[in-house]
């Protein structure tokens, strides 16, 4: 049972006449965890900053809980945002920091530190209550920030990509501590990152955004596995995309060719005409490598790999030249499983974990496009 | 260590520089005052043994303390409305975009490199009763005769604004550069509004900055001596015209001495509010 918290309708904004936002609308569902996602630019921080009240749209509303709050200056509005750098103040003490929110609410003292003092305690501060900011780790900072914001009570916590400033280690304590914080308080968690694992990992659902549209909107498997389209399957997670072009179509199956390859695939959901050249998506790890002189798959040779621990990372150069990502578990009954480089190979994948787009107006992507993308997956 | 090894004559070169500057041109001097203060008078060599305390009982003369007392209240008003300018001035100059903030910056340095001497002089020539300001009054029709700007306690003071101005602003513009808009911004959100943001936030994390401008503001405005002797016509307004006329005219080094000595341990007192100014921002005094 989900009812709508907050929802964004027809929102336009141009900063310096660059439209960040075109005619966006989204509904945020009471309780949920949902992560806006995007490389840098694509208005994630922007569509953040206006469910805070720091930006105004040019044109849309905002509403939440039925009121319209489009006008609705920040601190009129109940919801708290956990800022990038923290922003705590430097020149108060962490329980000072945490008991601005009620200081301003007027509330009595004693109830003050009592909440504050609650607040610390989930984020497992209780003894630093008394030690300025700069007395702090960065993770601690950030515990405070969480706790400011938190101890309001707002209906909603806007987290503008809060765990960026930390170390690897640090941040997937910090992923397992929000999503902790996020079911125990049950608060709706808005979450803005460009960093897709993290995304993945936390999120109940995911808006994927680029260039202020939104480009897919699902829970993390229906974004992983099921992309919507070219742009989100290059900026979550890796794949390879194989040309393909449609040889057959009979019923729900149709056949394509991929590499001189004939293979027997579903319908997807789009239609198909004849000859129409299609992308088949396969993950790293949908992808099989067999030995060569097997009777399945393209041949190839093996010109990279990278021993992950639990996997085993190769990419394998196709006899046309383009390249296949591949990346398989260990297999416990081979324990002599390992490529050179240079070894001969076939790769194939398996039945039914393709999934198929079709080719779209402006591809391929711009080598801008390329490398923001891969910023953010790094 | 080779490195430090070879380092050495120059780090001997850099201290003894550093240190026999402020040795012979900071406390050596300030030395000679100490002992000038507490020395007698003397018409022919300016000051002779023995020594006493003459000097400081002779500031707590009535006539002096006036003098103190006016020269604060000069030197106040014109800290005063420094700040009350300066405080928006280097606000909004913090938030103009980069490239143009160091032509503004540019723009407030530029008139030192005239001397202030000249440039009191210049103002004299604004002021004076056909001066610029009156011609330009009464040719708009809005006052039927000169008025008397020049020789008033006004125009001292609007002399010390002009002077002193820059002061004010610069480490005011430090202090706003250092404030960063998303502290403003957590303010609002955690249900402050713009009075209670600057009351709480703007003010306590600016404070160093107003600090630093008031010490540089307040006491060169009790000693810039020759503003009330172009603009204020040559009386005895502010401490500096005692100092000065001590040592020059009236030849009474001990007093004058002493005099300086007071506006000296004000100046460490305003510097030692300032440092604790910034401890409490948790930053290393200056």
């Amino acid at each position: 049972m989900t009812k709508t918290l907050l929802s964004l309708s027809g929102i336009s904004k141009q900063f310096d006449g660059k439209t960040v936002l075109d005619e966006l609308s989204l509904k945020i569902d009471d309780g949920e965890f949902i992560t806006l996602l995007g490389p840098s630019g694509c208005g994630k921080t922007t569509l953040l900053r206006m469910m805070a009240g720091f930006e105004l749209p040019d044109r849309g509303t905002v509403t939440l809980s039925g009121m319209d709050i489009t006008q609705t200056p920040p601190e009129s509005r109940p919801l708290n945002t956990v800022f990038q750098n923290y922003a705590l103040f430097p020149h108060m003490s962490v329980f000072d920091n945490v008991a601005y929110g009620l200081k301003m609410e007027k509330r009595p003292k004693a109830e003050i530190r009592e909440r504050v003092e609650e607040a610390l305690a989930m984020v497992q501060l209780e003894d630093f209550a008394r030690r300025k900011p700069h007395q702090l780790s960065g993770g601690q900072q950030q515990r405070v920030a969480i706790a400011r914001a938190v101890v309001k009570r707002p209906k909603m916590l806007l987290l503008d990509e809060p765990l960026s400033a930390l170390d690897y280690k640090l941040r997937r304590t910090m992923q397992v501590e929000l999503k902790r914080l996020q079911r125990e308080l049950g608060i709706t968690f808005v979450f803005v990152t460009h960093d897709q694992e993290e995304a993945l990992s936390m999120s109940d659902r995911i808006v994927v955004l680029k260039d202020g549209y939104i480009q897919q909107l699902g829970t993390p498997r229906e974004v992983y596995e099921r992309p919507a389209n070219v742009f989100t399957a290059r900026f979550v997670g890796q794949t390879n995309f194989f040309p393909g072009r449609v040889t057959a179509i009979a019923g729900e199956r149709i056949s394509v060719d991929v590499f001189g390859l004939n293979r027997e695939l579903s319908m997807p959901s789009f239609r198909v005409t004849m000859n129409q050249p299609l992308h088949v998506l396969l993950r790293p790890e949908d992808i099989r490598v067999l030995a060569p002189d097997d009777t399945e798959g393209v041949a190839g040779k093996i010109v990279e790999r990278n021993y992950k621990g639990s996997t085993l990372d190769s990419v394998i150069e196709l006899e046309d030249g383009s390249q296949v990502m591949a990346s398989e578990f260990f297999d416990e009954d081979d324990p002599t499983f390992d490529y050179s480089i240079g070894e001969r190979v076939r790769v194939s994948w398996v039945d039914g974990w393709e999934w198929l787009l079709a080719e779209e107006g402006d591809e391929p992507l711009t080598d801008e496009e390329e490398l923001a993308a891969d910023d953010a997956e790094h | 260590m080779m490195q430090s090894i070879k380092q050495q004559p120059f780090r001997a070169a850099v201290l003894v520089l550093v240190w026999g500057w402020l040795l012979f041109l900071v406390l050596a001097p300030n030395m000679l005052v100490v002992g000038a203060s507490v020395m007698t008078r003397d018409p022919a060599t300016f000051i002779s043994l023995p020594l006493n305390l003459d000097a400081y009982r002779q500031l707590f003369n009535p006539l002096y303390l006036d003098v103190f007392l006016a020269s604060l209240y000069m030197a106040a008003m014109t800290t005063l409305i420094c700040l009350l300018i300066g405080y928006p001035f280097a606000w909004a100059l913090s938030r103009v975009e980069k490239r143009r903030q160091m032509l503004l910056i540019f723009l407030l340095i530029v008139p030192f490199w005239t001397n202030s001497l000249v440039r009191t002089y210049a103002l004299k020539l604004i002021l004076a009763t056909n001066g610029l300001l009156n011609s330009a009054l009464s040719s708009l029709g809005l006052i039927d005769q000169p008025v008397q700007l020049l020789y008033t306690e006004g125009a001292v003071i609007v002399g010390l604004v002009y002077l002193l101005l820059p002061f004010m602003i610069l480490p005011l513009y430090s202090v706003f550069e250092d404030l960063r808009q998303d502290v403003l911004l957590a303010s609002h959100d955690l249900g402050a509004g713009r009075f209670a943001t600057f009351k709480n936030v703007v003010v306590p994390l600016t404070l160093p900055g107003v600090l630093a401008g008031v010490m540089l503001v307040l006491l060169p405005a009790m000693g810039l001596f020759f503003v009330p002797d172009i603009l204020g016509g040559s009386r005895n307004l502010l401490v500096g015209n005692v100092i000065k006329n001590q040592f020059l005219d009236a030849r009474n080094w001990p007093f004058g001495a002493a005099a300086s000595i007071v506006l000296t341990l004000c100046m460490a007192l305003l510097m030692f509010a300032h440092r604790l100014s910034k401890r409490r921002l948790g930053e290393e005094g200056v």
